[in-house]
């Protein structure tokens, strides 16, 4: 069976792996460079029965999408860096709650709405940081169009498995580059679907069952009486003030990731296996790391390149194994150094560890990062 | 590097540059090569200066966006102010005759024609100059085949402006044609 072979902007990827995915409600408010999310998604989900709602405003726009997810639908909203400041009440309300929900955050440049129309990845440590208190997190970075298209889906499958919000992590340059891409037929797609209870169950709305990661998820209205809040509430889903309750109802929630670190980390390295050097780079970046590798490879330098593709939680355990290995890590990144300090933490005094990176809406180029690396060399 | 072309599209928002780009990187897809088409605007939706950047290459591509063009068309005196002085020594500009070029600019070929005079006289509307554009493009380069770039503007450009577009392509093969007989 022939695939079919477009050629997509990483956002229109993303949509597409969005309804793979089984997406069937969308609501955000456009914001470049997200756009094209939420057009593509108005365009298609009427078309198979989805919803699409334009909200007015930002946190209108994530708080729409709880809603929906909690009715049973699979949801997603897209944004960029100031949208992205507006929705971070509801992530934290979303994860304490337990309620599936993909954010596409397509970084642009700068603070406040900075530069529109161009790259930068200055939302790395917000998209953990960003809503307040403890809190478990996951968050991945594509650096193709056809990586746009998978991650989305995994993001979908991931959301649902552990019933949390999860964080597509792109930028201006994958988001609004074109390339080509083979599109999977759907029987090819693994999809993964929230564990629902049946009627009749003596439902309790937040308690894990013997052999669950997490609790059932009854489809709001559908017969399943329950309560939802964002106060720590038990395994009914009322509040309780108690500090016992509230220590085990944490310690559940941080351990859905802490306990499945080996499901959600995933990584890419080129050319690492004899390297003395190593290059970490993620999303659009990249891309820049990989033609500067083959580049310094040609010249016979041991150099490779480690990529995270799931930003969080970070891939403590790889990294640290590889800075025993090399003699130098340089992370580049689009900011004024985020991920170099988590690299740094894991590091520790195993080797150096430089920056290469500029925040001024440009991409950063083969060459700046070559020039950048020689500097030790 | 070799065989890999380089191609900067610039001028004025609404000019239909990026949908050339999208076009000429769709046919060269048709072809079985690799392309990557980006571009950069600015926060307006019509005028500024907005680019359009196509690689193609046989070999797949890790950075996607065009550091030095081998290939650079302006369409708009304000883009080619912009853009036009970053061309490799071996390179080829290309601009519309409206356009005055800056004094001091190096490349093997510079060519200014009448790209936007061509649509509007020969063909009838300005709105596809990016067409005869792009018939000039691969005219002179040869990067992707007739066949694939007939292919590839007829499945992005609206029903019923087939033929016109048709036209604006054959204009753009015959203004290339006049430079290479």
């Amino acid at each position: 069976m022939a695939r079919k072979v477009k050629f997509l902007q990483g956002n229109e990827a993303c949509v597409e792996g969005a309804l793979m995915a089984g997406m069937t409600f969308y609501s955000g408010y456009p914001i470049t460079p997200s756009t094209e999310i939420a057009e593509l998604s108005a365009e298609k989900l009427p078309k198979i029965g989805g919803k699409f709602i334009q909200m007015e405003d930002e946190i209108a726009g994530i708080a729409a999408a709880i809603g929906a997810s909690l009715t049973g639908a699979k949801v997603m909203t897209a944004t960029s860096g100031p949208g992205f400041s507006l929705k971070q009440e509801n992530i934290g309300y979303a994860a304490l709650t337990e309620i599936p929900l993909v954010i596409v955050n397509v970084q642009r440049g700068g603070p406040s709405t900075g530069l529109p129309t161009a790259p930068g990845q200055g939302d790395v440590m917000q998209a953990m940081w960003g809503t307040h208190g403890d809190h478990p997190v996951i968050c991945l970075t594509p650096d193709s169009v056809k990586e746009t298209f998978d991650l989305t889906i995994r993001a979908f499958n991931l959301a649902e498995k552990y019933r949390m919000p999860v964080i597509l992590l792109t930028d201006e340059i994958t988001g609004h580059m074109r390339e080509k891409i083979e599109i999977p037929e759907q029987s090819e797609i693994e999809v993964y679907n929230r564990i629902k209870p049946n009627l009749g169950d003596n439902y309790q709305a937040y308690k894990v069952e013997a052999g669950d990661l997490v609790p059932k998820m009854a489809d709001f209205g559908s017969g399943f009486r329950y309560h939802v809040t964002g106060l720590m509430h038990d395994e009914t889903g009322f509040p309780s003030n108690s500090t016992a309750n509230a220590g085990r109802l944490m310690d559940r929630l941080m351990d859905k990731i802490e306990a499945n670190k080996d499901d959600i980390i995933t990584y890419e390295e080129i050319e690492t296996e004899d390297a003395e050097y190593l290059i970490l780079a993620y999303g659009g970046t990249a891309r820049t790391a990989k033609a500067a590798v083959k580049t310094l490879r040609a010249e016979g330098i041991k150099v490779g390149l480690f990529r995270p593709i799931t930003l969080w939680p970070f891939p403590n355990e790889r990294v640290n194994t590889l800075s025993e290995q090399v003699k130098d890590i340089i992370v580049a990144e689009l900011n004024y150094g985020q991920l170099i300090l988590e690299v740094e933490r894991v590091v520790k005094s195993n080797c150096p560890v430089r920056f290469c990176g500029k925040a001024n809406g440009e991409v950063l180029t083969p060459d700046e990062l070559i020039r950048k690396f020689k500097e030790v060399l | 590097m070799s065989k890999q072309l380089e191609l900067r599209l610039s001028g004025s928002g609404g000019q239909g540059l990026i949908t050339a780009g999208i076009i000429l990187a769709e046919a060269a897809l048709l072809d079985h090569k690799n392309a990557i088409q980006t571009q950069s605007y600015g926060p307006e939706a019509r005028g500024g200066a907005s680019k359009a950047e196509v690689i193609i290459s046989d070999k797949s591509i890790d950075f996607p966006k065009v550091t030095l063009p081998n290939m650079s068309l302006a369409l708009t005196q304000i883009a080619c102010d912009k853009y036009i002085s970053d061309i490799t020594e071996d390179g080829t500009i290309i601009v519309d005759d409206s356009i005055v070029l800056p004094a001091q600019l190096v490349a093997k070929n510079i060519y200014r024609l009448p790209i936007i005079k061509t649509a509007i006289q020969e063909v009838g509307k300005e709105i596809v100059a990016n067409i005869v554009a792009l018939g000039l493009i691969v005219r002179l380069t040869g990067i992707v085949t007739d066949e694939s770039l007939e292919k590839a503007i007829l499945s992005r450009i609206p029903k019923g402006t087939e033929d016109l577009n048709k036209l604006a392509l054959k204009k753009g093969y015959e203004l290339a044609e006049g430079l290479l007989s």
